[in-house]
């Protein structure tokens, strides 16, 4: 960290001891799996600054934004329309999720067959160690699986500030009906909260943003299909990954400056990888900041990811907000069109997913495609085994993996990945 | 051309030196604490043109010495279609890990299972369990075989089924019916497994369980087909890195 920041994390309620020793492991983390890497594009410079100052100057940002009386909003799924609350000049950040953090005070109030992800919510608030969650104004819990929407009701015991929104679990004229209304209670909240009214020209402007940051990681995720491949799938993960951190207009420049190098780069085929290296689409559970274990196995094996059929990914991204329209109410209608379409496991039944890995694995060319469940996520696990078989049937090697944040299966996960690769080449 | 072919697995090394397509020289070491150790007292005074590394060990050892390495599910695909050409799916259940392999027309991987981070199923699991009932390893699958009626074990946990088997025990029950029962819940176990992957025949089953003829038999019933066993069940993932000669995965 450039600066120090331990007089915010001590006005923040942080633990200090512990937040330190969760930088160390993240700072060595990330030399180890980031900074070995070879032939990162030089675009990837910016991101390397944000990662090192994830909990720092980003921080400051949020909280000089709080001075000037504008609000911070946490989340922890991409079901939270971003458009609004963009349209209130708040900034909507993700929360932390992505390690084992303080387990044995999580496993006095969660079982312990509970998924990764949740503990690690958990873990975080319990800790003393996310900045996002101790800045935001408001912390959006949303319905999604029955281990989130449970563990919500033990949250809100935790944080003032919890806001649950309701999602549906069907796609029918009454799923959308719930997930209009509900957008239109956050609405309302979120105005409340700021004491912005969001009119027509503010919503545009709020799209107008999420949409260009979106536009930009199609643009990256696109010039994956190039082999050989111009950027890791570590790096673009990451890229996506800072997505629900950063301020979106200023990652949406260095998404798009990063992509103007990388068209350079295939013009003169050059890649992170030599062409013809085994191509893996990952499909599955989200993989929030620092869970890097499963893309740095398989990119230390001998192939390269080539996309990500995940929240944080291609699912979390994929689909524009209509902003054609005038008012408040028709703009309103084409964002619930546009999460309408997000085909998270919570549905049922998900025939979309499916066809997007299948198109998916076709569009970046994958030879085969790893599907990653967390350990006792049963959306996802559920829907591991029927995605495998129908791959399968279109002739698509499939490997499915079930792990979680710990390193106690590396070498397995090793010799499984490896195996695969040796299977598809 | 002189190959060799090494298996460093989480119980046993296995070396293989194979010249002119036959096996002239193989050799068994335990892994001990410090396998690198073992695999080089193994290797000592063996000459080759070229070696491939195969198990757990394998990144060990290509660290220490620079050799390519081949996964344990490749090298038991190529070292299995060496010794039965035909056939069509593999069984390995090892010392601390078991695997389904099923394999395409051309002896290829087509799609393979693994058990995951913990041991329920495997070698590790009937030694402990051998030894909880106090028969040597060697004797475990014969004392099975003697049973009239095997107990219904429930835990695949080594911990949970060691607890289980001493209440058991303390029940009175016969050994040998516990010895059955444990066999049973190790087959029930690897089926769901090759299950996975299709069960089609011929079916080689290898790795140091192979050795066991409780598991083979109870195999050879529930699937109703007959399984082959190398003569040496051990030596198949060394086998197939040697025939690999220095390529690596």
């Amino acid at each position: 960290m450039s600066e120090d920041y331990r007089g915010m994390w001590e006005n923040l309620g942080l633990d200090l001891v512990a937040h330190d020793a969760l930088l160390e492991v993240l700072g060595t983390g990330y030399g180890d799996i980031y900074l070995a890497q070879n032939d990162r594009p030089e675009g990837m410079g910016y991101f390397d600054f944000v990662m090192s100052e994830v909990h720092g100057l980003r921080i400051k940002e949020l909280m000089d934004e709080k001075a000037a009386g504008r609000k911070v909003i946490g989340s922890f799924c991409v079901f939270v329309p971003e458009e609004i609350v963009r349209a209130t000049d708040a900034t909507l950040v993700g929360l932390c999720t992505g390690a084992d953090f303080a387990t044995d005070e999580v496993e006095t109030l969660l079982p312990r067959n509970t998924c990764a992800l949740i503990k690690s919510a958990f873990g975080f608030k319990l800790g003393k160690a996310c900045p996002y969650l101790e800045s935001a104004d408001m912390i959006v819990g949303e319905n999604t699986c029955d281990g989130k929407k449970k563990s919500y009701e033990i949250f809100n015991e935790l944080v003032p500030n919890l806001y649950v929104m309701d999602l549906p679990q069907v796609k029918s004229v009454e799923g959308r009906a719930l997930l209009k209304a509900e957008y239109l209670r956050f609405k309302e909240a979120v105005e409340q909260l700021t004491g912005v009214t969001i009119d027509a020209e503010r919503l545009k402007s709020g799209i107008e943003i999420v949409n260009n940051k979106r536009k930009a990681i199609h643009r990256l995720t696109g010039l994956r299909k190039a082999d050989p491949v111009p950027i890791s799938g570590l790096d673009a993960l990451l890229a996506n990954q800072i997505s629900f951190y950063d301020d979106p207009v200023r990652f949406t420049e260095s998404v798009n400056k990063m992509c103007d190098e990388l068209e350079q780069r295939i013009e003169k085929k050059e890649g992170v990888f030599s062409e013809k290296t085994p191509r893996i689409l990952i499909s599955g559970c989200p993989m929030a900041v620092p869970n890097w274990k499963l893309p740095w196995i398989i990119e230390t094996s001998g192939a390269v990811i080539v996309g990500e059929e995940s929240c944080v990914g291609e699912r979390g991204a994929r689909n524009l907000t209509d902003d054609s329209r005038d008012t408040v109410e028709e703009l309103m209608e084409a964002i619930v069109d546009r999460y309408f379409q997000v085909d998270c496991a919570i549905f049922t039944p998900n025939p979309d997913r499916l066809e997007h890995i299948v198109e998916m694995a076709r569009h970046y060319k994958a030879d085969g495609v790893i599907h990653y469940g967390l350990q006792f996520c049963q959306p996802y696990l559920m829907e591991a085994m029927p995605v495998e078989k129908a791959l399968e049937e279109k002739n698509i090697p499939t490997l499915r993996i079930d792990t979680d944040y710990s390193m106690e299966d590396v070498g397995q996960l090793k010799t499984r990945v490896e195996a695969f690769i040796e299977l598809i080449k | 051309m002189r190959n060799v072919g090494i298996d460093i697995g989480s119980r046993t090394i296995e070396l293989i030196v194979v010249e002119g397509g036959e096996v002239i020289e193989s050799k068994q070491a335990d892994s001990g604490f410090d396998p690198m150790t073992q695999a080089g007292a193994l290797l000592e005074g063996v000459g080759y043109d070229h070696i491939t590394a195969t198990g757990y060990g394998r990144h060990l050892f290509e660290l220490a010495l620079d050799v390519p390495t081949v996964t344990e599910i490749k090298a038991y695909a190529v070292g299995a279609n060496a010794l039965f050409p035909d056939v069509q799916t593999i069984l390995d259940i090892g010392g601390q890990d078991s695997k389904a392999i099923s394999l395409n027309g051309s002896g290829k991987v087509a799609k393979f299972e693994m058990n995951d981070r913990c041991a329920a199923g495997t070698g590790k699991f009937l030694e402990i369990m051998a030894h909880t009932l106090g028969y040597s390893l060697d004797q475990f699958g014969v004392g099975a075989l003697e049973a009239k009626n095997g107990m219904q074990i429930s835990s695949m946990c080594t911990v949970f089924a060691e607890s289980e088997v001493t209440s058991l025990v303390a029940r009175g029950e016969d050994r040998r019916d516990i010895a059955l029962g444990l066999h049973r819940s190790v087959v029930q176990r690897a089926l769901s497994m090759l299950k996975r992957v299709t069960v089609k025949e011929p079916i080689l089953f290898a790795g140091g369980v192979a050795r066991n003829p409780c598991i083979r038999l109870l195999l050879e019933e529930t699937l109703g087909a007959n399984i082959l066993v190398p003569e040496n069940p051990q030596m198949v993932g060394a086998l197939g890195a040697a025939i690999l000669g220095g390529k690596s995965g």
